[in-house]
């Protein structure tokens, strides 16, 4: 079995973010990029599987749509461990966009299983992994909190409000994960990293596909006004104010 | 045309969020000057359909197929694209919530729709169609344009509230062609969590963080949320330290949740942690450190510690009923 891991480069998580061009455009001076956190969680599950000898698992790649400029991101996605990086050398303006190019190379390349994060960090779409799924008439599982794999059957969970399923199903399948599905994201060891100097980053032109929706502009929340404190002695007044000054109690 | 909510039971039961996005859609018909049909899917019985009427669901079509009980994306898309393009829809609108990620993308891809999702608002404009989301994990918000004929959106919780506007409910019954080989997924188990109240849907919320210092003291923390009956989180060091359920973890990598207050106890307010809460209406932090970054996005603080002040608060809220 093979498993396709989509990568978005989105910039770190405290990355205070800044916009220019009238607050059109998102401004990436100075921004430190990282790969997305659901991402890289995926990978090291869809590692953990391939490790594992109960499966028939035996290749980790993953996909990324996106300039040369992320290049970097996907070489530590390799020193992470996965064995082949795929590039898409076109410029993600929308989910639609990334899912399409994903899936036209999926045609191609057939994949059993296919992971995409929950979102990405950046735009909060919470759409590719989904959408692949249906350019390819894949079944499709969202929310998955865990993936366990006994000889071909795939067992999951996803969440349902206040709860978990647990689900059986078959490939191919893409599985759009989130917490829970890997505790810690593996750290590229030395050995990792020269290792991914040898390991082939495959570029792979766009296909034509049309773009449906456009961010036109961003704003910045208001700041907040100042915290009200309230001495520890009394918190009978914290109450006081919940009732008649927020209102929320 | 037609403007489409897609109404998800869980049990044949809706919940709040089924109503606002009800209240919601309906607003969103009446400004572009067309009717709000309700599609619902699964068994629900028809008193359950006719309460939808309260928030202005004059016309539901219902699948009331006990097939469809389970959750599978790959049907649900196919049978709203069915019925939306049976009826002309301009728009589909659904929650922002589990079953909302995995069936909206779908009907995207299906019916060639450019979709925004967690939308927070009603569109800012109609034409060109735009909305506002959240965006950058809640440190700024976008403003989403969709060009596509047919318009797909989510809408985040707590976005528009409830509005009453009682009709009277017509409600179809429908029967999709669906070939067996889309059944793919089976329900082996379903572990829920009773008598807790559900995070997603909490009124206000009691979370804590690795300033409790150890699991152990989790009782000043769940007596406070059941004298408000609250729901309770933490922040993510506590649930990967087995300290509580990852279903607990709110933040960028956990749950977002919006709840009206928001009580932050010994939790540091990292980056992190305040993308999953900024939505909150209020917040109300505890830390021993005056400095602590939560007291930044807190509309209320106490510094202090957290075993001192909220036995103390738990007592105050009692004596305050
Ligand atoms: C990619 C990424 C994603 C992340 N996603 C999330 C996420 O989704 N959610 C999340 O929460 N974090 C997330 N984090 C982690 C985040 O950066 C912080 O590490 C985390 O929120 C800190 O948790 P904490 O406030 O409980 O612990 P700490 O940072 O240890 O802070 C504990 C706080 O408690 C206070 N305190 C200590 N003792 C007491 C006492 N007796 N009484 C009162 N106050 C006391 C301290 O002053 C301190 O402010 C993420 C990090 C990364 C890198």
């Amino acid at each position: 079995m093979k498993i396709l891991v989509c990568i978005s480069n989105v910039p770190d998580t405290t990355t205070k973010v800044k916009f220019k061009e009238d607050n059109t455009l998102f401004d990436d001076s100075g921004v430190q990029w990282i790969i997305n956190p659901w991402d890289e969680l995926a990978l090291t599950r869809a590692l953990e599987l391939k490790e594992d000898a109960g499966n028939s698992v035996d290749e980790v790649c993953v996909i990324h749509v996106g300039g040369t400029q992320t290049d970097a991101t996907l070489r530590k996605a390799l020193a992470i461990g996965a064995d082949k990086a795929i590039r898409i050398d076109g410029y993600p303006a929308d989910a639609y966009y990334v899912a399409g190019q994903i899936a036209a190379y999926l045609k191609e390349n057939p994949f059993d299983i296919v992971f995409s994060g929950i979102e990405s960090s950046d735009y909060n779409g919470s759409s590719v992994g989904a959408m692949i799924a249906e350019f390819m008439d894949y079944s499709g599982v969202s929310s998955v909190s865990q993936v366990n794999i006994d000889k071909d059957e795939l067992i999951l969970y996803r969440a349902i409000p206040g709860g978990k399923q647990k689900i059986k199903t078959e490939v191919p399948l893409v599985a759009v994960v989130q917490k829970g599905i890997a505790t810690e994201p593996r750290i590229p060891s030395m050995r990792g990293i020269m290792m991914a100097r040898k390991k082939p980053l495959e570029v792979k032109a766009a296909v034509e596909m049309e773009i449906l929706t456009k961010s036109v502009k961003f704003d910045l929340p208001e700041t907040k006004g100042a915290c009200k404190m309230i001495d520890s002695e009394h918190v009978e007044q914290l109450v006081e104010l919940l009732k008649n000054e927020a209102k929320v109690l | 045309m037609s403007v489409i909510a897609f109404a998800k039971n869980w049990n044949g039961k809706f919940k709040n969020s089924t109503y606002e996005l009800v209240s919601y859609t309906k607003n969103l018909a009446d400004q572009l000057n067309t009717k709000l049909i309700v599609v619902s899917i699964g068994e629900v019985n028809n008193d359950d359909l006719k309460n939808l009427g309260k928030y202005g669901a004059e016309r539901i079509i219902s699948v009331n197929d006990p097939k469809m009980n389970i959750l599978t994306s790959q049907v649900y898309a196919q049978v709203i694209s069915e019925i939306a393009k049976m009826e002309g829809a301009s728009a589909i609108v659904l929650s922002d919530n589990e079953s909302g990620k995995a069936i909206a993308p779908r009907l995207s891809v299906k019916m060639k729709a450019g979709m925004a999702s967690a939308v927070l608002e009603l569109p800012i404009s109609l034409n060109p169609f735009v909305v506002k989301k959240s965006t950058f994990s809640g440190k700024a918000f976008g403003h989403v344009q969709i060009d596509s004929p047919v318009k797909i959106i989510s809408i985040a919780k707590n976005c528009f509230g409830l509005v009453e506007n009682q009709v009277d409910v017509l409600i179809e019954e429908f029967s999709p062609h669906l070939d067996a080989s889309l059944f793919k997924i089976q329900v082996l188990e379903e572990e829920k969590q009773t008598n807790k109240v559900d995070l997603a849907d909490a009124d206000i919320v009691v979370s804590a963080g690795r300033g409790m210092r150890s699991p152990d003291n989790w009782g000043v923390v769940e007596d406070l949320a059941e004298e408000l009956g609250a729901a309770t989180a933490c922040s993510r060091p506590v649930s990967d330290e087995g300290w509580r359920g990852h279903e607990e973890h709110v933040g960028q990598t956990g749950k977002v949740i919006a709840p009206n207050l928001y009580f932050a106890a010994g939790i540091s307010g990292a980056i992190q942690h305040v993308a999953g809460i900024s939505r909150s209406k209020c917040i109300v932090a505890i830390n021993t450190d005056p400095e602590a970054p939560i007291f930044g996005v807190a509309d209320y603080g106490i510094i202090g510690d957290v075993m001192e002040v909220l036995p103390k608060l738990t007592e105050a809220i009692r004596n305050s009923k």
